[in-house]
């Protein structure tokens, strides 16, 4: 009859629907203030700031870096600095709260528990979000963690850190181009016909490479996939199935449309130019 | 030997004077992310924020930036706006961020920027940096795919005709400057430290289509040159409406000559009267008459500006009909096929 107490994890079912979403903008500041650290320094630490989405997803949207001071055990945070950034950059955005911190370096540390301890008395349920710039195991690892308390029975041991998953948005990094914001230097922002061209290549190669896999398929030299085979005939099927006269007639009337209206810019720049000339040459005798 | 070498010295120094010109702006990814947060959050609510960095030969460096909060109509959130300045300004400093204001940015829509604020903005900064640029960013034009981020200065014939007030025809025939000389684009060049760049690789996903790419993509253009047009038309209305005031500056001027030369020609006759009677000659010119007081010349800036914004409107129509004509022959081919 030995009563035996099970080790019990906190409430588990509210962090099993967690989830980090975090913009890209955040992973950005975080690299630049890890580059600016003071040379003492091993690691950076900072806030995180965002808002909780009623699904429970913490949406991670901007970060700010507070200076520390680390000793072998000991944590020291500039708490004042970090509520002048807080009020600072509520000033502009009231809708970003805290929600949670940043360091970099791989894993959590002894320190890193004080330091959450600080920031579960700012917010609740604060998220802790590692970001691996010393690259240690190969690659850069981001990864999320909140703090689950551990229970014996119905005493509070410890707290421990569980991993939630990291969602990067990266449709931010998307649009401006990953081909910028990749390598060190580029010498000139892409105009809108050389995106075009680019894009249309892409979707040229796409369209080859689709085209070749059906061949192969046919042929026999490629074994046929099922799913595949229906997102092809599902994309096929997406174009609209209108007679060519009356989608002839719609794709005319655009390009009619499209020419008056570079007739009228034309006509417009024209009469800029004449109004000029009148404007600055008259002179009176 | 110290004389000349105190002299070269001393010529060293002077001639540092002279400032290159500003060729490009290098811009840092995290800015460029930063700007297009901040202004897409409230769009469509005009926003602006400060630009720091360095400023190195030809080179304008921008490393950060930071939004300014919208402020109110309110005459005491002034010295609230200074302190948040000065606050953020600070407390970027600890964390070593380069403490350089080296310009601003703001948002626009549609890019109907080109206004008298601008300017003031321009020549308030002007005073006090060397360099300054505006960066200026529209989100409705990035929505269609492409990255709508342009670099803008004054260019300094224009500083000197507008620190001095003298905006007459003649001055400006002058110099040879037209609407076109007013603002100067300064291309734009990125860079990013190794470290983001090892993590954008690393984050990079593997499709070969983009977001950016599906905006491209899109079709319906219809809305954004809806409002293109109708901005164009305002902006016409407005140009009019300027020629309007020369034209009847003009018609006044060319009136009140003639009313001179009338009065001028009664007058002699007057005068050779008086001669002929033996009395003194009424003087030839009389200030206090109302024909001879000049007319005051209406200002151009106003018009230029307009101009600018028209020429804007117009590229703009034409780069997106440009990439519609694509899309319409692209739509065109798969259909066939």
């Amino acid at each position: 009859m030995a009563v035996r107490t099970v080790l019990q994890f906190g409430p588990s079912s509210a962090t099993a629907s967690l989830t980090a979403k975090v913009n890209p903008l955040v992973i950005f500041n975080i690299c630049d203030c890890f580059v600016r650290r003071p040379d003492q320094a091993e690691r950076v630490i900072g806030t995180l700031l965002g808002s909780v989405l009623p699904d429970g997803t913490v949406d991670i949207r901007n970060s700010y870096v507070v200076p520390h001071n680390e000793f072998s055990d000991q944590v020291a945070l500039d708490i004042e600095y970090h509520h002048t950034m807080l009020k600072s950059h509520l000033k502009v955005n009231p809708q970003e709260a805290i929600v949670g911190w940043f360091s970099t370096g791989l894993g959590v540390t002894g320190g890193s528990a004080l330091i959450h301890e600080f920031y579960s008395r700012e917010v609740s349920n604060p998220v802790h979000l590692t970001v691996d710039t010393s690259f240690g195991s190969g690659e850069g690892t981001i990864k999320a963690y909140v703090s689950v308390t551990l229970s014996l029975g119905d005493r509070p041991l410890a707290a421990q850190f569980q991993e939630i998953p990291v969602d990067l948005r990266m449709i931010e990094a998307e649009r401006v181009g990953f081909d910028i914001l990749k390598t060190t230097a580029v010498d000139k922002l892409p105009s809108d016909m050389e995106g075009m061209e680019l894009l249309m290549e892409r979707l040229v190669s796409l369209i080859n490479d689709v085209y070749k896999y059906v061949d192969d398929v046919v042929e026999g030299r490629v074994a046929p996939d099922n799913c595949i085979g229906i997102l092809i005939s599902e994309s096929v099927a997406c174009l609209p199935k209108l007679s060519p006269p009356v989608f002839d007639k719609l794709i005319n009337d655009n390009l009619q449309d499209q020419l008056l209206l570079v007739y009228l810019s034309s006509i417009t720049r024209t009469q800029l130019s004449l109004a000029e000339k009148l404007n600055t040459a008259a002179q009176l005798p | 030997m110290a004389n000349t070498m105190a002299r070269s010295f001393l010529q060293a120094v002077a001639t540092e004077e002279v400032a290159t010109p500003l060729r490009v702006v290098q811009i840092e990814g995290l800015v460029i992310l930063k700007i297009i947060k901040h202004c897409k959050e409230f769009s469509p609510a005009l926003v602006t924020g400060q630009l720091l960095g360095l400023d190195v030969g030809s080179v304008l460096e921008v490393t950060n930036c930071f939004p300014f909060p919208i402020q109110e109509e309110d005459e005491e959130i002034e010295a609230d706006g200074a302190n948040y300045q000065l606050e953020m300004m600070r407390c970027l400093r600890e964390v070593n961020v380069d403490n350089n204001t080296v310009g601003w940015y703001q948002s626009t829509m549609l890019g109907c920027f080109q206004t008298v604020e601008l300017i003031e903005t321009f020549m308030n900064y002007q005073e006090n940096i060397r360099r300054c640029v505006c960066i200026i960013y529209d989100p409705s034009r990035s929505n269609q795919g492409a990255l709508a981020l342009k670099a803008l200065k004054l260019s300094d014939s224009f500083m000197d005709l507008y620190r001095n007030n003298n905006f007459t025809g003649e001055k400006l025939r002058e110099k040879n400057l037209s609407w076109v000389d007013i603002f100067e684009e300064i291309p734009i060049k990125v860079s990013n430290s190794a470290l983001i760049g090892a993590f954008m690789t690393e984050l990079e996903p593997d499709t070969p289509v983009t977001q950016g790419d599906y905006d491209r993509l899109q079709l319906s253009t219809n809305p954004f040159l809806e409002r293109n047009m109708e901005f164009l038309i305002e902006c016409m209305d407005d140009l009019s409406m300027e020629q309007q005031k020369f034209q009847f500056y003009y018609r006044s001027q060319s009136r009140q000559q003639a009313q001179q030369q009338a009065w001028l020609q009664k007058r002699r006759d007057e005068n050779k009267a008086r001669k002929a009677a033996g009395e003194e000659p009424l003087p030839e010119e009389d200030p206090a008459n109302p024909i001879f007081k000049p007319i005051p010349e209406p200002p151009r800036l106003e018009s230029f500006l307009i101009t600018n914004r028209i020429a804007n409107y117009c590229n703009q129509i034409n780069g997106v009909t440009g990439q519609s004509f694509n899309r319409l022959y692209l739509t065109k081919a798969l259909h066939d096929n």
